[in-house]
């Protein structure tokens, strides 16, 4: 390809979902069914802007999912995956072997002889991972039960992907070698085939043991030393070389990739660093499956559609509705409330991007002949753009009647970490900050960017994650959105400040903490309207000049009320200022207005405080009227 | 009838997490029009008393009440400290301090014994009536009406959910009325507590006592 070529075609497919994209979000329709549209409109068969690498785009932007699982991965926690492992065997399990059971006997019903029925309903039964999990994160529907029994079916789904590729082969029709294939999802263990099956295995173990011991204990130092450059772009280079590799890994091993990648999240979900990963690659993801649902669209056959309308349209409601009686049969058995069930069984009643891949596998593999493949694909691409529509009718229509009905909102059964309260800046500040409210047994999460520090505060077992919090997609990952306060306890006056009119900005729910460094940046937050501002040297210096006035004679508590009254004032005047300081023109140079500042705090004082202390229990008052 | 009073509830509570009573009580008036509740652990946490503050809110109600746990046959602290502080000559009391002559103030606590236990052969020995005599002789130097205290008795052996909200609509109903000036008040100065006979207390036989 020519490098005029790539950057066309590079141009089309960003301006194609640059503008359907935002319209679709704005129209409710949910950015997936936008870049579905955008596909199908430059695809051959409306604009024609795009053709014959339409495969190989494909290929390469199913490498999305890998990251999408890498990102989803990071997620969960060993533990928590662990106790998932009901749902995802037994719900997963049973989805996939009566979806497969159910498909393949009306294939049998139709004529087909038994190895095409089995290789159509194992295909079939399976889901789309991107399509799914996108809608549902973008409705936020990600937490509910629903939400959480269709990732552990999809999960399973991506994983009985391997034994359906070692299956395939043995139900062919003639013996024919097969031809290399290149599918990034999938790999057909091209390396490791001529190998027996117990050298597979090991190699296979071997892999993923690999995995989960380099990503314990060879990651973090890694990442520290990436991170130690402050470079950025080091580290989102590291990332990406991380999710590259392990996915030419498993290409070579015979394994899914997106397996591969989603352990890999899983081993790395406790490490420090996680939100910066995260960060670093939810991008890429995002314009890869981006890129991935555009192909989907685009490669939707127009021409197969036109000759058989009638059967292709059958096909798809008659797959859809056995999907999705086969899943709310199995929602009702583990006992989702039916509003719950009801969204599990729409969300999941599709076909997967992986069908596409085992379609041309089988095609391959002369397990199914084109005539069957080629409706099949388009029927399975028409249901995955059905599937967005599908969840906007159930919102709308659906489960708008179980509100009424008092059904509340399940509970949450993930606990993914969020935390009330993110702390930005674990110096000599945020660490005392912190340290007070863990004792007090409220959860934080931190957010520092030197390495150092996050390395010995992890060993004394404090939530830490190295990032630089002014970066937005950072606070999102931290779990901003959903906490309650933010603590801005960095160093940086210029970085705070910026720091803090983001969050006023993303999340104006967010309580502000800050600590100023001085007066003029106290001023600063002052103005813009921040809960708390604390200047980070004034409790500290009062309680010293206390203790200066004790050792000059005062008694103890006469000392600490003298501080406490200073301090009142001192807040009173400080308010007064900052407002006063908003109307004097910012041309007046820095140090004359230290200066000013300076004279102005001492005139504030003139007031007669020592007489204040005491009046109370004053009996002067008393003595003149000799009461 | 007379025009509504203004009422400050003063409320001393230093772990009101903890309090099963006093957190009822409160909740009980909380949203009642014409009633301030001014809690003073909330609002001078490190005991630093706003004293103009607090003066002008006496000055700005017609009853106080001083509503707190018995500690040691006491107030908390932060109560005595408010006295000491707000309460100041020529404010309070003195030839110039008139500021509060004519108020009412009432004290309402919770105690632990029973009310057998605050009597001779009780284990306290003295009587409430007693006990609260600085608290009487602290609101009669300032010129106030000391009326008869409401006492919730017993918070630790007795009073199970429903008894305790019995008593935080008795609280209420006796608020309003004070506030609505629905008060038999020739007959308070023979009372020991406000609360043992509310029908005695009441005017209106149509603010019933809890129903």
């Amino acid at each position: 390809m020519h490098s005029e070529d790539l950057f066309f075609q590079a141009f089309i497919y960003l301006m194609a979902a640059v503008l359907s994209v935002p319209f679709a979000k704005r129209l409710g329709l949910g950015s997936v069914l936008g870049y579905l549209i955008a596909g199908v409109i430059i695809g051959p068969f409306v604009l024609g802007l795009v053709g014959e690498q339409q495969d190989d785009v494909m290929h390469f932007a199913e490498f999305g999912v890998v990251m999408m699982l890498f990102l989803i991965g990071l997620e969960l926690r060993p533990s928590l995956l662990w106790q998932m492992r009901g749902p995802i065997l037994g719900l997963g399990g049973l989805q996939v072997a009566v979806t497969t059971g159910a498909i393949a006997l009306i294939a049998l019903l139709v004529g087909l002889p038994w190895t095409m029925a089995l290789a159509i309903g194992m295909i079939l039964a399976l889901s789309s991972t991107a399509i799914v999990l996108q809608t549902l994160n973008e409705k936020g529907l990600m937490r509910t039960e629903a939400g959480q029994a269709s990732f552990s079916v999809l999960l399973f789904q991506d994983i009985a992907v391997i034994p359906m590729l070692a299956l395939l082969p043995l139900l062919e029709m003639g013996q024919t070698a097969i031809g290399p294939h290149t599918a990034v999802l999938v790999a057909t263990a091209e390396a490791s085939g001529g190998l027996p099956a117990w050298q597979r295995t090991l190699l296979v173990m071997g892999a993923v043991g690999g995995i989960i011991v380099v990503g314990r204990f060879l990651m973090r130092p890694v990442f520290r030393f990436i991170a130690d450059t402050r470079l950025r772009e080091m580290f989102t280079a590291t990332a990406l070389l991380l999710v590259i590799g392990i996915t030419l890994i498993m290409q070579m091993v015979g394994l899914s990739p997106a397996l591969g990648t989603f352990v890999a999240g899983v081993v790395l979900a406790d490490n420090e660093y996680r939100h910066e990963l995260e960060t670093d690659i939810e991008p890429f993801k995002g314009l890869l499956l981006g890129l991935f649902f555009i192909s989907v669209g685009a490669s939707i056959d127009f021409n197969v559609l036109a000759r058989q309308p009638l059967l292709i349209l059958d096909l798809v409601i008659g797959l859809m509705l056995l999907k999705g009686l086969v899943l709310l049969a199995l929602g009702r058995f583990f006992r989702q409330s039916l509003s719950q069930n009801l969204l599990f069984a729409m969300a999941l009643a599709q076909g997967g991007e992986f069908c596409f891949v085992l379609f041309s596998f089988a095609q391959q593999s002369r397990v199914l002949p084109t005539t069957i493949t080629a409706p099949l694909v388009v029927v399975v691409a028409l249901s995955m753009a059905l599937t967005p529509l599908v969840m906007i009718a159930n919102e709308r229509l659906v489960q708008p009647r179980f509100v009424s009905q008092g059904e509340q909102r399940e509970p949450d059964t993930i606990d993914d970490g969020e935390t009330p309260v993110i702390v930005a800046g674990f110096g000599r500040f945020g660490q005392i900050v912190n340290r007070l409210l863990v004792a007090n047994g409220i959860q934080t999460t931190v957010l520092d960017h030197d390495p150092a520090t996050i390395d010995l505060l992890r060993q004394f077992g404090h939530k830490v994650f190295y990032g630089d919090s002014s970066r937005i997609e950072l606070l999102y990952a931290a779990g901003a959105a959903e906490a309650k306060l933010f603590v801005m306890a960095i160093d940086d006056v210029e970085r705070s400040l910026q720091t803090i009119d983001l969050v006023k900005q993303h999340f104006p729910h967010l309580k502000i903490l800050a600590r100023a460094i001085d007066r003029r940046h106290a001023y600063e937050l002052l103005r813009r309207d921040v809960a708390v501002v604390e200047r980070e040297t004034f409790e500290s210096a009062l309680s010293l000049g206390a203790e200066a006035l004790k050792l000059l004679g005062f008694r103890a508590y006469h000392a600490h009320r003298a501080a406490r009254i200073f301090r009142h004032h001192d807040i009173k005047a400080m308010r007064e200022m900052a407002e006063i300081e908003a109307d004097m023109p910012k041309l007046v140079a820095k140090s004359q207005q230290l200066a000013a500042d300076l004279k102005e705090v001492l005139q504030s004082d003139s007031f007669d405080l020592p007489r204040e202390v005491d009046q109370a229990w004053d009996t002067t008052a008393l003595k003149k009227y000799g009461a | 009838m007379t025009p509504s009073n203004r009422i400050l509830v003063l409320f001393a509570h230093p772990a009101l997490n903890k309090s099963r009573i006093n957190s009822q009580l409160v909740r009980a008036i909380a949203d009642l029009e014409g009633v301030t509740l001014h809690d003073l652990y909330e609002e001078y946490p490190d005991f630093h008393i706003d004293v103009k503050r607090e003066q002008q809110l006496l000055i700005d109600h017609d009853i106080v009440v001083w509503q707190h746990p018995f500690y040691w046959y006491s107030s908390p602290a932060i109560l005595k400290e408010w006295q000491d502080l707000v309460l100041e000559h020529g404010f309070a009391y003195g030839h110039e301090g008139t500021a509060l002559q004519g108020k009412k103030c009432l004290s309402a606590i919770s105690t632990g014994g029973s009310q057998q236990a605050y009597q001779r052969d009780g284990y306290n020995y003295y009587t409430i009536g007693e006990l609260l005599t600085p608290f009487a002789q602290t609101a009669r130097l300032c010129g106030m009406n000391y009326l008869p205290p409401f006492v919730v008795h017993g918070t630790h052996q007795l009073l199970d959910g429903p008894e305790i909200s019995d008593r935080a609509q008795d609280y209420r109903t006796l608020i309003q009325a004070l506030r609505d000036n629905q008060i038999n008040w020739a007959a308070l100065p023979g009372l020991t507590q406000l609360n043992q006979d509310l029908s005695q207390v009441l005017l209106a036989p149509e603010v019933a006592p809890h129903a």
